[in-house]
């Protein structure tokens, strides 16, 4: 029998957090529960990171996602004031709607084990070469600024061009 | 004996135990001094009856609030409104325990492996604060949204709004921090302003930024809504705001947590500029008390600050924030990241 470790425990832990989170994000009626668990999920997302040792993308993790993007959905979901959504109306998907979309389904469901079963498990083995924690910071920032400083900057103009896209968007017509 | 009752853990536990609970005390110190600063300021002599010089009246208070009737209105989301005032206060509690606030105590001799004085040293502490300060904020907001009122509501998006405007200033007052020190754990930060200059002025880094120290403190008094920058619960505007629903403990849980996070923001700010604690006089083991001296000195200013100035206007707030503090902030990253270069 395998040693329990505190690590695995809290894998696990954190795992089911996620997971059950994650879906229950889907279930709720009220954009504002939903809200709520993602950022629980991301929570549990960033305790999975520090356990694969690597606390700077668990804090970044916390403090852009669960931190500055959430509070953005929030204050969306508080502008609208959408108290719940409304009940689902099943004829929008015609009488054979829901068969061919159960069909679907399946199918997009059977395509994804196919692609994870194919993905070879040495992807995710860790380089023997490297030491010590796999986030320190300044290994992300030489990283970043050297062997990926192209994709790098091609994300921050894509950045600009969408902000730029949101306030051309969001301007009044004079 | 079982190997985990040690010396060691057993202090640790101590170490916790006493951290949480002076933070606790703290907050209620800190309602006591900001009715008596407050009070001179008016001319007046405020709370002198329970305790010395009224230093017992937080606690008179608190039994009182304890005693009283929860309501909850009927409309409002009952799982949120109940979890929102218990989300700040963790916030507020957990933000204190990345700060160092003395060097190691072996308590005379006692403990080997000696202690530090913090509850963990995370190698990315000052961005632990940081992250867990941004969670504090869905309490307020929660708290706003589920209780069914206006004036919640507003208070509630005013304080998300602000938040999100003013943690970027504070997050590029921190940046360059970092830079100039080269780490991101607090206690190297305190570390590296060791020494000093001409054998008279310490090395803190509010000398090298005076401008990062002013827009982070700016930052952080609108960060945990205090005046001139309490528009979340503006009471002439928004009755009381975010928490104008609550009543009894919960309501005492938004208090605190809005006190322990003046406490952390002053802690921070002691950390990152004034040398944490570090100064002269006092043996190694006594830092502490310059700790609590500076951080002290930096709340009383708070009060002060919120008992002299009026608060501004909602616009002006978002205009300040967005137009001034921000390019400042960026213009004072720019400028240290290039004089770090240059000076190696």
């Amino acid at each position: 029998m395998p040693a329990i470790s505190l690590h695995l425990v809290a894998f696990y832990a954190f795992a089911a957090i996620a997971v059950v989170a994650s879906l229950l994000v889907v279930g709720q009626r009220n954009p504002m529960h939903s809200v709520m668990l993602l950022i629980v999920s991301f929570g549990a997302l960033s305790g999975l990171y520090v356990l694969l040792d690597a606390p700077f993308t668990a804090v970044t993790q916390i403090i852009v996602y669960a931190g500055a993007i959430m509070v953005l959905f929030l204050f969306v979901v508080m502008l609208l004031n959408a108290h719940t959504e409304d009940e689902m109306v099943p004829v929008a998907l015609g009488p054979h709607g829901m068969k061919i979309a159960v069909v679907l389904s399946i199918a997009l469901a059977g395509e994804a084990v196919w692609a994870f079963s194919r993905i070879s498990t040495s992807v995710f083995s860790t380089d023997p070469g490297v030491t010590g924690p796999i986030s320190s910071v300044a290994r992300i920032g030489i990283g970043i600024f050297t062997t990926h400083a192209f994709a790098f900057e091609v994300t921050s103009i894509l950045i600009l061009v969408a902000m730029v896209g949101a306030v051309v968007i969001a301007r009044r017509e004079p | 004996m079982p190997a985990f009752i040690n010396p060691t853990v057993i202090a640790h536990l101590v170490l916790i135990f006493a951290v949480m609970n002076m933070l606790v005390l703290s907050s209620a110190f800190m309602v006591w001094m900001e009715r008596k600063v407050c009070a001179y300021i008016q001319d007046r002599v405020g709370p002198n009856r329970v305790g010395f010089e009224g230093l017992l009246q937080p606690f008179a208070d608190v039994f009182k609030l304890l005693l009283k009737e929860e309501l909850m209105p009927k409309a409002a989301d009952k799982f949120l409104f109940v979890i929102a005032p218990i989300i700040s206060v963790t916030a507020a509690l957990t933000a204190f325990s990345v700060i160092p606030f003395g060097t190691q105590i072996t308590l005379f001799g006692l403990l080997d492996p000696p202690l530090r004085l913090e509850v963990t040293d995370v190698n990315v502490g000052i961005l632990v604060v940081f992250a867990i300060t941004s969670m504090g904020v869905y309490g307020i907001v929660l708290a706003g949204w589920s209780s069914n009122s206006k004036y919640s509501l507003l208070g509630g998006l005013r304080s998300a709004a602000q938040m999100i405007s003013y943690e970027i200033s504070y997050g590029l007052a921190l940046a360059s921090v970092v830079m100039l020190a080269g780490s991101l754990s607090l206690r190297e930060i305190v570390m590296n302003q060791s020494g000093y200059w001409w054998h008279l002025i310490p090395r803190w880094y509010v000398f090298l930024q005076p401008l990062g120290f002013l827009i982070f403190f700016t930052a952080g008094v609108a960060e945990t809504n205090r005046a001139p920058f309490d528009f979340p619960e503006a009471e002439q505007e928004l009755v009381a705001g975010y928490h104008t629903e609550y009543s009894s403990m919960s309501f005492g849980l938004f208090f605190l947590a809005e006190y322990v996070n003046m406490v952390t923001v002053s802690a921070v700010a002691t950390s990152l500029y004034l040398g944490g604690w570090l100064g002269p006089f006092l043996p190694d083991w006594l830092g502490w008390i310059w700790f609590l001296i500076k951080t002290l000195a930096l709340l009383f200013f708070y009060v002060w600050m919120r008992w002299t100035l009026p608060r501004y206007r909602y616009d002006q707030l978002m205009e300040f924030g967005w137009k001034y503090l921000l390019p400042v902030a960026i213009v004072n990253l720019v400028i240290t990241a290039a004089l770090v270069i240059w000076l190696g």
